[in-house]
């Protein structure tokens, strides 16, 4: 493209958990480089603006550059150099993106349909945090700050206006959500274990993340519950007291070993009475089941297994599959609105626009006086066209000279900018 | 005047009503915003409509049946708004408004004249009693509206079906909880409102309780309510069991309130009154 060198390019190099292996990963990321691989890329000769994105599930470095091609090669060699990995793992692991890619990329990344489990919350944080990065060593410049935000906007249109974020797709989420619809707020009930198993202190951690605030941990031997009581600030029992101990809780989460089921349900419904009805949740999350699945039949006491929050999940995932459809098409047209204002960055549209402008108040105001110029001579006439022509031509020469001549610097964008704001170029920009 | 200010409330309820139904289906915030800022209006207009139809009576406009429904409505979609702006139960709206346009075009259908009142019942009793029961009736209407959200939450976690019903109610205890601050509202309401009936009636009639098949039927409301509060507050009933006893509770009210009032004659049968 002819006055490609004009333009800022957005470029981004990166790989991710489908292209890498977690040693990759971690080399890419230079964790342990003195100066931290932010200023490394920034000092890059061609790299004009520089985000650098780290996470567990990937590392991206997002350029913006007026020379494409050699700055994707300086940060290759760049990685190579400092991130130990060979030529033929780095060429084979890494994604390179170019202008309306990169962008889009981008923003799926923003709004989590690029995770691991698409819709995970913590991407956005992540993100946050390179650019706020990037901020403070003054790496980000107009067009990644307007990137990232604009980022930022869709990641929270998605994330309001699908429901791709808004369900459970792991055993404990699913727990802690359907105790939300029976409890509404978690906040001053009370939780039980029964077994001390991995997933249940999982599950309770969530619990208390979410509010629950005493927690029982009852199990075979003491000395396990004790250890796990303490870890997660509750009282321990031995499984005789689970009767007593069911009278206070809300939440019981069941995750024993033991071979059939240690709950029956007449000690459930014997319990119902001194609890006042309160209703009691049960998950049972062991196989074999721990608790007798007639509990569900008594009124008040909602009993779910282990399938029951796996099918839960695969609907969960259904859905969130369907979601991320809907936020793709979101995302297409964020694009496409941000690829377009990229172009007013170029210089030409902006002379162009310049010189239109001058023309149409030329034209309006040689209308304005139309009955008066009707009546000079043909020649005056075309004397007075030709002078109103070379006035604008004259005013506007050092301003385009100035524009074609500056753009070229690191700045550029600055200037264009302001030229844009300074004769109301609005129809290219939006503020949104 | 009145009567067009009631015309007007009843067209702006049903776009609110429309509103609430389409916001429970495609879970739109600005479509409930707008339903719900359409129902502030309705309820304006209607408070006008009663105003002036006091105003324009010589007697306060709690006579005949037009009166009670229009009233109740009124209380039904007032008590919401409060409740609404207090608690923000989800889809709430969904259950209430479109009962309350329910109660709202049984009113518009019933006669609209303002009939002079005997002057025996002429009394500060009349708007007294009548506000306070109708008050309790629009409670009652509330909480079984929250007691039928209830049970459909409730056979949704049980039945493990958590689809596009389960998303759009709240949680079973919220709704519980709703349920019961509803009834110790209601109760103490339905209790005041029988107690001032009766000294209406002794200044009326000379005689505090004369077994009028209003009368009986309200206080087997009375003792249903009773019941039921009783049995929360002390065993500690909940969840379904007080859930189905609001609702049974709530069609013996309603048979009450129309019932009674449409098949016996008696001093609040609008029956007889106005042949």
């Amino acid at each position: 493209m002819p006055l490609g060198s004009n333009r800022p390019q957005i470029v981004l190099l990166g790989v991710n958990h489908k292209t890498a292996p977690v040693e990759v990963r971690e080399h890419l990321a230079l964790r342990e480089n003195n100066p931290p691989a932010l200023r490394l890329f920034a000092g890059l000769p061609l790299c004009e603006e520089v985000v650098f994105l780290s996470t567990c599930n990937r590392v991206e470095v997002l350029v913006s550059t007026n020379h494409l091609n050699g700055v994707k090669r300086s940060i290759k060699e760049l990685w190579l150099k400092r991130g130990g990995v060979d030529p033929d793992t780095l060429q084979r692991s890494l994604y390179e993106y170019e202008g309306t890619e990169a962008i889009k990329h981008l923003f799926r990344v923003a709004s989590s349909l690029d995770s691991m489990v698409v819709g995970e919350p913590q991407i956005l944080g992540q993100l946050k945090d390179a650019y706020s990065r990037a901020l403070k060593e003054k790496t980000a410049g107009l067009v990644l700050n307007r990137l990232l935000r604009k980022a930022f906007s869709v990641a929270k249109r998605v994330r309001t206006e699908t429901r791709i974020a808004s369900q459970a797709v792991s055993i404990s989420y699913a727990a802690v959500e359907l105790a939300k619809k029976i409890f509404g707020d978690l906040k001053g009930k009370s939780a039980m274990l029964i077994g001390a198993g991995e997933m249940a202190e999982l599950a309770a951690q969530h619990l208390i993340t979410n509010g629950v605030n005493k927690l029982v941990v009852a199990n075979r031997t003491l000395s396990r519950a004790v250890k796990l009581a303490r870890s997660l600030g509750g009282t321990a029992i031995s499984l005789e007291e689970m009767e007593d101990a069911l009278v206070d809780a809300d939440i019981v989460i069941s995750s024993t070993g033991a071979p059939g089921i240690i709950l029956k349900k007449d000690q459930v419904k014997r319990i119902m009475r001194p609890r006042h009805h309160r209703l009691l949740f049960f998950i049972d999350i062991a196989v074999p089941r721990d608790i007798d699945p007639g509990v569900h039949d008594l009124d008040n006491v909602y009993l779910y297994d282990i399938d029951d929050l796996k099918g839960i999940i695969e609907f969960n995932k259904a859905e969130r599959k369907k979601e991320a459809i809907k936020a793709d098409r979101m995302v297409e047209a964020e694009v496409i609105k941000f690829v377009g204002w990229m172009e007013t960055l170029s210089v030409v549209p902006v002379i162009q626009f310049l010189q239109k402008k001058a023309e149409a108040i030329r034209q309006k105001e040689l209308s304005r006086s139309h009955r008066a110029i009707e009546s000079l001579s043909d020649e005056q006439q075309k004397a007075l066209d030709v002078l109103t022509r070379s006035m604008m031509q004259k005013i506007l020469h050092d301003p385009i000279i100035c524009l074609k001549r500056e753009v070229q610097d690191k700045d550029g964008e600055v200037i264009l900018d302001a030229t844009r704001r300074l004769f109301g170029m609005n129809g290219f920009d939006d503020k949104t | 005047m009145h009567n067009f200010l009631f015309q007007i409330a009843v067209l702006i309820y049903f776009v609110s009503t429309i509103g609430f139904l389409v916001q429970v289906i495609t879970l739109r915030k600005d479509v409930e915003r707008i339903a719900t800022i359409f129902l502030c209006v309705g309820f304006g207009l209607h408070t006008a409509a009663l105003l002036t139809r006091w105003l324009a009576g010589e007697h306060p406009p709690f006579v005949n049946l037009y009166d009670s429904l229009s009233f109740l409505a009124w209380a039904m979609v007032g008590l919401f708004l409060l409740f609404q702006w207090q608690h923000k139960l989800k889809s709430f709206g969904a259950f209430v408004v479109p009962l309350a346009m329910l109660v709202m075009t049984a009113s518009s259908l019933q006669s609209k004249a303002i009939v002079p009142l005997p002057p025996s019942l002429k009394s500060i009793w009349l708007p007294i009693h009548a506000i306070i029961c109708l008050s309790a009736d629009a409670i009652f209407a509330l909480a079984s509206c929250i007691a039928i959200m209830f049970l459909i939450q409730e056979r949704q976690i049980k039945n493990k079906r958590l689809g596009a019903v389960f998303q759009r109610l709240p949680s079973l205890e919220t709704l519980d909880i709703m349920n019961r601050r509803c009834l110790t509202l209601g109760f103490p309401l339905l209790t005041l409102g029988i107690i001032t009936g009766s000294i209406w009636a002794e200044e009326a009639w000379g005689s505090y309780w004369s077994w009028d098949p209003k009368e009986t039927w309200s206080l087997i409301t009375w003792f249903i309510y009773a019941a039921l509060l009783h049995q929360r507050l002390t065993v500690g009933w909940r969840g379904r069991k007080a859930a189905i006893m609001t609702l049974v509770g709530f069609a013996v009210l309603v048979f009450t309130f129309l019932g009674v009032s449409l098949l016996f004659s008696g001093a609040h049968s609008y029956a007889t009154w106005f042949k």
